[in-house]
């Protein structure tokens, strides 16, 4: 072999022309016309050069888009001087999966199911928030039956305690609180098992439609929920036990994140984040829909301003929504749970079969084997969908986020025209920078904990 | 101002475009009006409106009297310029940036007029109405079910 060495050909002294033109983002180094950059991954630092005298330094860190704490698929682009962050950019787009450019191409009543995936801890507030922009373009918004509109309040606010508890989960998680990951979590599978038992999905579970809910709520599961409910309130305490007037739990999050009722105002920032600073606005309160005027409960506001009054006001939230949730289940009167006017609402009276699917064998039966006429009504509705009458409206609901916002704009055919969401994540991250600059590197987890951001609803 | 449209309960002022931020600064700014808030902008594409193809949209809230509003400003195709409002709402700076990717409609004075939802080197403005959804067949039990944007349309 010795004798070999000589011959070989050193491949490291291999060049060609114009090789030093070729930028390569993943190599050590490159000139720019600002100076070297050079790109490291960790664990070679020492390989880097310190600057040339006079020249300055600057540290740019990308966090994300598969960094555990950046809540998803957010990307963080910090500029640093040592553990201070100077400059905060925030990078989205990861999860942009064209929801309303689809929805373009299905009928209104197909839309729901695309609304449900956009902001996925909370389904229920997609939901209602474009099924009631559809309903006040139809007009029918007064002729929602009274059951359906009760079952929609308390789907919606037990999505709210769920949507909270994993804000607190992988909040607490993000901060190193993993009990209060375990335990968000392990509350959050009981409103699921709720969920499934009424809808059939855990998720995306698409049970608010235009005109009414997909399915009725039986007396044996109304039964269910109510035994479900001491359980999770039981539960809940453990959580706030574990993290308020923790003093690790406050010296993370007292005074961190801050964001004053002017900076909320200009940055149109809604949701805890805006209740935090003692402004007590809620879409509930302010501009009822779904009769929450009937309701009772407290608009929860704090005035510190700071991750850890958001926290507060998550957990008092969580007990309003409990509240609401007993009223909403004392309402429950039997009755229709889809509008009479046959245009619109769904063909069949659907109950969970079974198999977990939607089924109804009466009506199955009535048009297969009775009625002619139901059964070509039944597919037209199906397949062609209602016309819309054209124009265009906003409609609004409070999500545990913020304001969900929809645009809805018919030309009166069958099919939207277009459908835009205004989603509260997508708005208040670009409150990161606001909160963030000039603060330590794991306050940016801190504050973007608290900011609550879900990418599914920020990119949708 | 060309028109004011109350439907559903809802009102819209078109505003030219030369008027809009002198517009937004005084819903913001009188005490009558105090609109703190907007919820940001929307693009529509009407290819058929010719002259006035595309549309932005700002939908308005006042926390103060509790009211909402919605403006509506229109720009050709030919010349898609409309001036940023970023000065007056900064809430408006990722949605103007959106609107931009998807309408690729240029608001004049947007502090970073850059894509946000779509990469960086993407060709085109996906919600326009020329441009196509995409999509393949797919089979199920034998039958071919078309992409969406090539199946059978009842409007």
């Amino acid at each position: 072999m010795s004798d070999m060495t000589d011959e070989t050909v050193m491949t490291d002294d291999v060049s060609f022309e114009g090789a030093e033109e070729i930028i390569d983002p993943y190599a050590l180094s490159y000139e720019t016309t600002e100076g070297t950059v050079y790109t490291v991954s960790g664990g070679d630092w020492d390989t880097i050069e310190a600057p040339d005298e006079g020249q300055k330094e600057r540290i740019v860190v990308n966090m994300g888009p598969q960094h555990p704490s950046t809540h998803g698929v957010l990307r963080l682009i910090l500029e640093l001087e040592g553990e201070t962050v100077t400059e905060t950019r925030c990078g989205i787009g990861y999860l942009h999966t064209g929801i309303e450019k689809n929805m373009e191409f299905r009928t209104w009543t197909q839309g729901v199911t695309f609304a449900t995936r956009m902001d996925y801890l909370t389904p229920f507030y997609n939901e209602a928030a474009y099924c009631l922009g559809v309903e006040k373009l139809l007009d029918i918004t007064d002729e929602i039956p009274e059951r359906a509109t009760v079952i929609r309040v308390l789907m919606m606010e037990l999505n709210r305690i769920s949507s909270h508890l994993v804000a607190l989960a992988t909040g607490g998680m993000e901060l190193g609180a993993l009990t209060a990951m375990t335990f968000g979590f392990r509350e959050r599978e009981l409103i699921l098992d709720i969920f499934e038992m009424v809808t059939g999905l855990r998720m995306n579970s698409a049970y608010i439609r235009p005109g009414g809910v997909a399915q009725d709520i039986t007396d044996d599961q109304v039964q269910r929920i109510r035994e479900t409910l001491p359980l999770l309130k039981k539960r809940m305490k453990d959580t706030s036990d574990l993290l308020v007037d923790n003093a690790i739990w406050m010296g993370r999050t007292v005074g961190i994140g801050y964001l004053d009722l002017a900076g909320c105002m200009a940055l149109g920032v809604t949701g805890p984040i805006l209740r935090s600073t003692g402004l007590p606005h809620d879409l509930r309160k302010a501009q009822p829909y779904c009769g929450y005027e009937n309701y009772e409960f407290e608009v929860a506001t704090a005035d510190t301003c700071d991750v850890y009054g958001r926290f507060l006001i998550r957990i008092q939230e969580m007990h309003e929504s409990m509240k609401i949730v007993e009223q909403a289940l004392d309402r429950l009167q039997p009755g229709p749970v889809m509008i009479e006017d046959k245009r619109v609402g769904w063909p069949a009276r659907l109950s969970i079969g079974s198999d977990g699917q939607g089924n109804s064998p009466e009506h199955i039966k009535e048009i297969m084997t009775e009625s002619m006429e139901a059964l070509i009504h039944h597919f037209k509705l199906v397949t062609e969908g209602f016309s819309v009458p054209a124009g265009q409206v906003y409609a609004a609901v409070e999500s545990p986020r913020g304001e969900l916002g929809v645009h809805l704009v018919s030309d009166g055919g069958t099919r939207p025209y277009r459908a835009h969401f205004r989603d509260p994540s997508f708005n208040n991250l670009q409150s990161t920078a606001a909160m963030c600059d000039g603060s330590m590197v794991s306050d940016v987890v801190a504050a973007v904990a608290s900011i609550d951001p879900v990418m599914g609803g920020v990119d949708r | 101002m060309e028109k004011v449209v109350v439907y559903r309960g809802e009102i819209t002022f078109f505003v030219r475009r030369e008027h809009l931020v002198a517009f937004v600064a005084a819903l913001r700014d009188e005490p009558a009006l105090r609109f703190e808030m907007c919820m940001g902008v929307n693009g529509v594409h009407y290819p058929g409106d010719v002259g006035r193809e595309l549309h932005a949209v700002y939908p308005f809230q006042s926390i103060t009297h509790n009211r909402r509003l919605r403006v509506e400003v229109t720009c050709p195709d030919a010349d898609p310029h409309i001036p940023s409002i970023t000065k007056v709402y900064p809430a408006n700076d990722w949605h103007e940036r959106e609107t931009y990717d998807f309408f690729g409609i240029i608001f004049d004075g947007h502090p970073s007029l850059t894509r946000i939802e779509m990469p960086d080197d993407w060709p085109g403005h996906p919600q326009r109405k020329d441009y196509p959804l995409g999509g393949i067949p797919v089979e199920y039990k034998g039958a071919e079910v078309p992409p969406p944007d090539q199946r059978r349309s009842y409007t």
